[in-house]
């Protein structure tokens, strides 16, 4: 027991040592904005939703060395939250998406005929609309609101998520060892389970990472035409929204979170285009 | 039949039903809101008889497949109802905003491509600082979100150098050049990001197309270099890029929508923009209905042109 869990790490640690540098690098960034999300509140130095009059469009200095808004709220503190705020949507919306696409594509691809036809099909009509135009269709139906956005991006990247692990779980299906478990007698289920899900996952857990980097992207352009996180809550995207009104006078208001979101799009696919090369050999992902 | 043209109406004839899943999706958006749509609509102060009036003139009442073959009947000649407040026909109001979307999209694409298929080559033939370069501005291009970038070039050229109006428009029939003054920032905020999808394509379709042996072949004949590439290679790495470019298309026609809203283009992004802040479902629905039409039409000229470039796409097909 000792010795297996021990092996196991040694191979984790490996596995890690072996992924391309920059796959290292955008992990290690993701690793700190987590850490920087879960303690928000003991990070940062101020109250984000505190209104200062004495210093409305503050400039940077080092007090609040990322200045502060028109309502002389620090923008440190808010960026920082702001990120709590995106990575939960982000978090949320994808694994949702990951958790429904995993069953769906999974079958979709190992059964084939019928089956395929009645889970693909109706995935595909979600593809019809471009992304935005969609969570924008969903919105106009419940109304805006931060886990509107986050249901729309997970609505979004559903179809995507099934059509990769469908064709990742087709790919494992026609190969050897699943031959083997049916040999051997074992149940559709137990197949799936040991020999087609363990080898399939890859290719879907490259493309959640890629596109959890867009999510930021998404949920930041929802909130910034007024259609996702709602005020006062401190989200990225209307952070730029608020910005755009103080911008000749305080440009630092826009400029911070604009970095932070391409901070963390840019981890995100370092990440993700780094786990490609090592999980996704058979090039499943677009 | 030649194989090209059944490919073509086998596309053409796949296209329909998507159309048709398309419009009753976005017929059924007013009909999905929670509660009744028209008191929202309306707000809290409407008596009971607004709220029947408004839902009479829109049809609420009668049978859905009757009301859905009404709406779709009068979308086919051009009649898409009316504007909810200002009452003015949505019509004539689309005929307003679409070419400006198009202007928008189309030029941003226009000069996406111009930049990034030459990039991309660069990128995959040339030496270790073309590939540098190249690699630092697709990741730039990539995670930068597309409002952001459109920020900040409005605080470099309107602010700082005061060179171009920072929002605003002027139509193409009034002014040609002041149209394309205003156009110009829009323009680049959109075609950053889509550059850079198209270097990285197109840089990995000619990488793969430089290893192949008729390359070997035209060196070892003696052809120039720049034939090689430019006329040999890039020609049998088409296809993916038109393939890229094609769905790019579709994710410019979102981006438009939070571009309008930035520099206060009137554009149909906008319009949709403000129907969803006004609760003005109908013009939300016409808007989405053009946008996902173009959408739709996009992918299908997609789909024939990369079967006209690779003529294997279009024969997998008869098999």
């Amino acid at each position: 027991m000792t010795m297996t869990m021990a092996s196991g790490a040694r191979r984790s640690r490996s596995a890690v040592a072996a992924l391309p540098r920059s796959a290292r690098i955008g992990a290690l960034i993701l690793v700190v904005l987590v850490v920087v999300a879960v303690l928000a509140p003991l990070l940062a130095p101020h109250d984000p939703n505190a209104i200062d009059s004495s210093r409305v469009l503050g400039a940077p200095d080092l007090g609040h060395p990322f200045g502060s808004d028109a309502l002389g709220r620090d923008v440190l503190s808010r960026t920082i939250y702001a990120f709590r705020t995106s990575l939960a949507i982000v978090f949320g919306a994808v694994a949702v998406a990951s958790l429904i696409a995993l069953p769906l594509g999974t079958l979709a691809g190992y059964f084939g005929g019928w089956v395929d036809q009645v889970i693909s099909r109706p995935l595909d009509m979600l593809l019809v609309l471009p992304a935005l135009l969609l969570a924008i269709s969903l919105i106009a139906i419940v109304g805006p609101g931060s886990l509107v956005a986050a249901l729309a991006i997970a609505l979004i990247y559903l179809p995507i998520l099934a059509r990769v692990q469908r064709a990742s779980s087709l790919v494992v299906s026609q190969s050897g060892f699943v031959e083997g478990g049916r040999a051997r007698g074992w149940s559709s289920a137990a197949v799936l389970r040991r020999h087609v899900i363990p080898n399939a996952l890859g290719p879907l857990l490259v493309q959640a990472a890629i596109l959890a980097g867009f999510a930021v992207q998404i949920e930041a352009a929802l909130s910034f035409l007024g259609l996702g996180t709602q005020p006062p809550t401190a989200s990225l995207g209307l952070m730029l929204s608020e910005g755009r009104d103080v911008l000749t006078q305080a440009p630092w208001v826009e400029i911070f979170p604009g970095l932070a979101i391409a901070v963390i799009v840019l981890a995100f696919n370092l990440l993700g285009d780094g786990l490609r090369r090592h999980l996704d050999p058979q090039g499943v992902v677009s | 039949m030649s194989p090209r043209l059944r490919f073509v109406l086998r596309r053409l004839a796949l296209t329909i039903p998507v159309l048709f899943v398309m419009s009753v999706f976005i017929f059924l958006i007013i009909r999905l809101v929670p509660g009744d749509p028209v008191r929202t609509m309306l707000g809290f102060r409407a008596t009971p008889a607004n709220v029947a009036q408004v839902r009479a003139q829109l049809h609420l009442d009668d049978p859905l497949w009757t009301q859905y073959r009404d709406w779709i009947t009068g979308v086919l000649h051009g009649q898409f109802g009316q504007d909810f407040i200002s009452k003015a026909p949505l019509g004539e109001l689309l005929a307003q905003r679409i070419p400006v979307t198009l202007e928008l999209t189309l030029l941003s694409m226009l000069l996406a491509v111009a930049v990034g298929v030459p990039l991309g080559v660069r990128a995959a033939v040339g030496g270790r600082w073309a590939r540098r370069l190249t690699e630092g501005f697709v990741v730039f291009g990539i995670s930068v979100p597309d409002f952001w970038l459109g920020i900040m070039l409005v605080l470099f050229f309107s602010g700082t150098m005061m060179w171009l109006p920072p929002s605003g428009f002027i139509s193409f029939a009034e002014d040609p050049g002041g149209n394309l003054h205003y156009m110009i920032l829009p323009v680049l905020t959109l075609a950053v990001a889509e550059a850079a999808y198209i270097v990285r394509t197109t840089r990995g379709s000619m990488l793969g197309v430089m290893g192949r042996p008729f390359i070997v072949y035209l060196r070892a004949k003696g052809t120039r270099e720049r034939s090689i590439v430019y006329r040999h290679a890039l020609r049998n790495a088409a296809a993916p890029i038109a393939t890229v470019i094609g769905i790019q298309f579709g994710v410019l026609l979102g981006g438009a929508i939070v571009v309008e809203t930035l520099f206060a283009l009137p554009g149909v992004g906008r319009l949709i923009v403000t129907g969803i802040n006004q609760r003005n479902y109908p013009v939300v629905q016409a808007g989405l209905l053009v946008v996902a039409t173009f959408f739709i039409l996009i992918s299908l000229i997609t789909d024939v042109v990369v079967g006209f470039i690779d003529p294997r796409v279009s024969d997998r097909g008869q098999s």
